[in-house]
């Protein structure tokens, strides 16, 4: 019942409240707080000052409306006047007001400032336990600016009460959590460590707070406090439950203090001192052992508070790593909790023992657990916990097990929730990369994954399949026929049909030999899924499609009939019409070498880290890769291949250009070898520099988002002859920029701008050797009457340095048409 | 802790305490979401849950639920006592509390969680010291009251 008789019960407040309670709509609520408003700001503005009860009914009033919901935009004041006032229940309501509706006015901020250190040197101990809990409840810069340098000293200081002190600490832990660099260490930070053995636990409890979050920033200057943590904790933990009095919670000594004490050890490394180990480790054992005992009763606050207890040894015992034996018997008890009736610890058992899984320790220990923690993911009715159970599989997978998990967590994934499912295809398709011995179970395993999970498949993953594949020359025969089959199946994902496309565009050679799987079954099969499929998907079939013409002769005629159809090439999508284009001119004048060369098989790509698990790493945060991120660190990337990044990055650029995404790029062959005399990376850049419109310069990688052809890949001719070079020029009939000469040394690209009369061209010269060009200058002849009408712009001259990338430019512009 | 919030099953927040810097539209935003999240859990689920990059303890206590987030590294465990500390203090206090005990004396609730909690961390554990403190600043109140009766 309202506790009317405590104190004052603010009468006009409680018949309000009732008023807004007994609103029978949302407008009539609306329309009461409007009148009351409208009656408090009149009293506000009123001629005669209000008494202090008076303004404390009314601030309240506000405070009220304002944490139904609705905005108050006066009142601030008011608020800050009570705080002036002496008369406890007036200042506590200004308090409250303002650590609620923060306001950014200085002018307050400044009054709010003094009457906070009015009351903390007042030597109240309830006025300044009112200051620092609004310092604490605000925390704003202004605050800490005002009083980082006196909450310390109070801190420390001999004659404050324990309740001030307690106080102080967490204020200070606020003002350093949210303004750090004004907080300065000083002396009293050898004081501070020492509150840990102050009589009242209290002001511990506030203490270890305190300690815990400066010491992570600042170990050294924090480190005595581990012997006197070690010291507080084993005489909790052996204490009689009669003890310590009042701060025995349901039989359990000082479950928060000692709680607090296992984390804070958990910023340190395990203690060097032998004396000081032992009887930590003797600690954590009397907490392992107690959790084997009985109940001393049956409530579950006591359950849980033990159970609390027991959680930060453990996760105290999986931060050190270095006794085997505790780690074992952790992870016996965990293993317990994963059968218990109740499904908090189920829960925090399985999330526990994540972490312990990536202890070496004990890995082995963890894994005896498998069919569990399986159990639990096909049984648990609440999907956190299912949740948990996954990225427990996940953690303990490694080569013996890795088949039956995979196997498990696809079959989860069929059920699982949406919310999650992105996640867990990324984990198995990482899972499946790390741990497969065979291929072909790769490839069915991410087949797998997109017929179930189609649409959470990202584009990281099926890039890497493909560079799998592509690198790996035992499983392409293989992956051929299984995509073929796939792609049989009546509905089928829209992933899988890029997949698909790629993979027979690269290796249907592999399976035509069979009439089953002739070139023009795989061709109709592609065909029949086109017009289901979204534009990137059709462009990559379009690939697809002249990748056939090279392969399969006969196709020819089937496929150009195709292209040549008025939906390709006059589509209304730019990319797919100049593919349609551009493919079927150059299946018509190419000869069958260059169209060999043109679309030659894609090479293995360059060795690099999994983009799966950067993605992951985004989606997840740090701490859920660690298991996966300790493996690779132990395997040097031996088992990591074909992890070329050209997936994502080109994909990137593809985005901004508007351009092709990989398998075109590649296809025409431009810097599919290394340039002679510099590495693919600067040429490529050297080309992105100059070409790309909009988007970032991707590192490897380059495309020549132009898409234009070009007769031959430079690299392989390190001459081109000049009929190339016309080639080249002519071009640039239809196109602002390309590149216009390249050799072994030199490449020049052309980039121009034209406007009505105006025109520009920037001419970039790269350096492709290793070596510094020395007086390196150009000259343009302007032909004929043109010399009149253009001005030549050297921008730098001189020596052009040896590093690869750099490249300058001449600007010409002309001034008249 | 980051922030606890107390609402009723119709979704009505009673109480909101934050201990992290957040602008009003976003404790409006986390506020809406989060007390859909919760009220959707069916009754036998487990108090934790993770949400955004946090993990949310929750309990109900007859009509209210009381819900708290708080980091990675916390323990889900002492944080539902704290929850039930909280219960206590509250019961001890109004005897036998209620909803319409918050609902009605919501700064009582604002300055008896200030006691037990600072700063988002548990300040003072003993309930026999935290029930003294409150009492004092009450006949603070009762000396220093003039008393009004119509308002």
């Amino acid at each position: 019942m309202p506790a009317v008789s405590k104190g004052d019960g603010m009468r006009g407040l409680a018949v309000f409240i009732s008023d807004i309670r007994n609103c029978k709509s949302k407008e009539a609520e609306i329309k009461r707080i409007n009148k009351e408003l409208a009656n408090i700001r009149s009293k506000f503005k009123g001629d005669k000052a209000l008494d202090g009860y008076s303004k404390k009914k009314y601030v309240c009033k506000l405070l009220f409306i304002f944490l139904l919901g609705h905005d108050i935009d006066f009142g601030h004041m008011e608020a800050v006047n009570l705080l002036s006032s002496n008369k406890y229940t007036e200042k506590q309501i200004g308090y409250l007001f303002i650590s609620v509706l923060v306001n950014s006015n200085s002018e307050l901020i400044r009054l709010i400032n003094n009457a906070i250190k009015n009351d903390l040197s007042s030597r109240n101990p309830t006025f300044m336990c009112l200051a620092l809990h609004c310092i604490a409840n605000v925390g704003s810069r202004e605050m800490a600016e005002a009083f980082a340098s006196e909450i310390p000293r109070i801190l420390v200081a001999g004659d404050t009460m324990d309740s001030v002190k307690q106080s102080a600490a967490l204020c200070l832990l606020r003002l350093y959590k949210t303004s750090p660099d004004l907080v300065l260490m000083g002396e009293w930070t050898s004081r501070v460590v020492h509150l840990l053995n102050d009589q009242h636990m209290g002001v511990v409890t506030a203490a270890i707070s305190l300690i815990t979050c400066l010491s992570q920033k600042n170990p050294d200057e924090f480190k005595t406090c581990v012997s006197l943590a070690v010291s507080r904790l084993s005489r909790i933990v052996s204490s009689a439950s009669t003890d310590l009095q009042d701060y025995t919670y349901y039989f359990v000594p000082a479950p928060w203090l000692s709680c607090k004490l296992l984390r804070l050890l958990q910023c340190y490394p395990p203690p060097e001192d032998g004396a000081v180990k032992g009887r930590l480790v003797e600690c954590l054992e009397t907490i392992l052992n107690k959790a084997q005992e009985p109940p001393k009763s049956k409530k579950v606050q006591h359950s849980n508070a033990k159970n609390a207890i027991l959680f930060e040894a453990i996760s105290l015992i999986i931060h050190y790593d270095s006794e085997p034996n505790l780690l074992v018997r952790a992870c016996n008890q965990l293993g317990q909790f994963l059968q218990h009736r109740e499904t908090n610890l189920r829960y925090l058992a399985l999330e526990s023992m994540c972490t312990l899984a990536s202890s070496e320790f004990s890995h082995e220990a963890v894994k005896t657990h498998i069919e569990t923690v399986i159990n639990a993911l096909k049984t648990e009715r609440d999907v956190s916990v299912r949740q948990r159970a996954a990225d427990l599989l996940y953690a303990m997978c490694d080569r013996s097990n890795a088949k039956q998990i995979v196997a498990e967590m696809l079959s989860y994934l069929e059920t699982a929730d949406y919310s999650i499912r992105e996640e867990m295809v990324l984990k198995v398709a990482i899972l499946a990369e790390k741990y497969a011995v065979d291929y072909s179970w790769y490839v069915d395993t991410i087949l797998n994954l997109i017929r179930i999970a189609g649409d959470y498949v990202s584009e990281e993953v099926w890039y890497r399949v493909i560079q799998i594949v592509i690198n790996r020359d035992d499983v392409q025969g293989y992956a051929a026929k299984t995509v073929f089959e796939a792609l049989q199946a009546p509905a089928c994902h829209e992933n899988m049909v890029k997949v698909g496309g790629y993979i027979l565009g690269e290796f249907g050679n592999l399976i035509a030999g069979d009439p089953r799987s002739s070139p023009l079954v795989q061709f109709n099969l592609l065909h029949s899924k086109f017009h289901l499929c979204s534009v990137p998907t059709r462009a990559l079939l379009l690939s697809a499609y002249i990748k056939f013409i090279n392969l399969f002769p006969e196709t020819k005629a089937t496929i150009q009939e195709v292209l040549r159809c008025d939906s390709q090439i006059r589509n209304s999508d730019v990319e797919l019409q100049q593919r349609a284009v551009e493919y079927l001119k150059l299946s018509s004048i190419a000869s069958t070498d260059v169209l060999a060369t043109v679309l030659e098989e894609m090479p293995p790509f360059p060795e690099r880290e999994s983009s799966i698990l950067a993605k992951l790493k985004k989606k997840k945060g740090p701490g859920a890769v660690s298991v996966t991120e300790l493996e690779d660190n132990k395997r040097e990337g031996g088992e990591l291949n074909g992890g070329g990044d050209r997936g994502p990055d080109t994909a990137a650029m593809a985005a901004s250009n508007a351009s092709t995404p990989s398998p075109s790029a590649d296809l025409l062959g431009i810097r599919s070898a290394a340039p002679v005399g510099a590495p693919p990376a600067s040429t490529g850049s050297l080309l992105v520099d100059v070409f790309s419109e909009a988007g970032p310069a991707a590192p490897s990688a380059a495309v020549n988002d132009d898409g234009f052809l070009s007769s031959a890949p430079p690299s392989e001719d390190p001459a081109p002859p000049l009929s190339e070079a016309d080639e080249l020029l002519n071009k640039f009939v239809c196109k602002n920029n390309g590149v216009l000469f390249e050799n072994q040394l030199l490449q020049i690209g052309i980039k121009s701008e034209y406007r009505q009369n105006l025109g520009r061209m920037y001419l970039f010269y790269g350096n492709k050797t290793s070596v510094q060009f020395a007086s390196f200058t150009t000259t343009v002849s302007c032909p004929g009457d043109l010399q009149s009408h253009i001005l030549f712009v050297p921008l730098c001259s001189e020596t052009k340095p040896s590093n690869r990338i750099t490249q300058w430019k001449a600007i010409t512009s002309s001034l008249s048409p | 802790m980051q922030f606890m919030l107390l609402f009723s099953r119709q979704g009505k927040l009673r109480l909101q305490k934050w201990y992290v810097p957040l602008s009003d539209k976003e404790r409006k935003k986390i506020s809406r979401d989060l007390v859909q999240t919760i009220l959707a859990r069916k009754p036998k689920m487990c108090s934790f849950l993770e949400w955004r990059d946090l993990k949310i303890v929750y309990k109900r206590y007859a009509s209210l639920y009381f819900c708290c987030a708080v980091e990675d590294q916390d323990n889900e465990l002492i944080t539902l006592e704290i929850i039930h500390r909280y219960v206590e203090l509250l019961d001890k206090y109004f005897g036998s509390v209620c909803e319409l005990d918050i609902i009605f004396n919501f700064e009582k609730a604002y300055f008896i969680l200030d006691e037990f909690l600072l700063g988002g961390e548990a300040q003072e554990t003993s309930k026999k010291n935290v029930l003294k403190a409150i009492e004092q600043a009450d006949l603070l109140q009762e000396v220093s009251q003039t008393p009004k009766i119509f308002t």
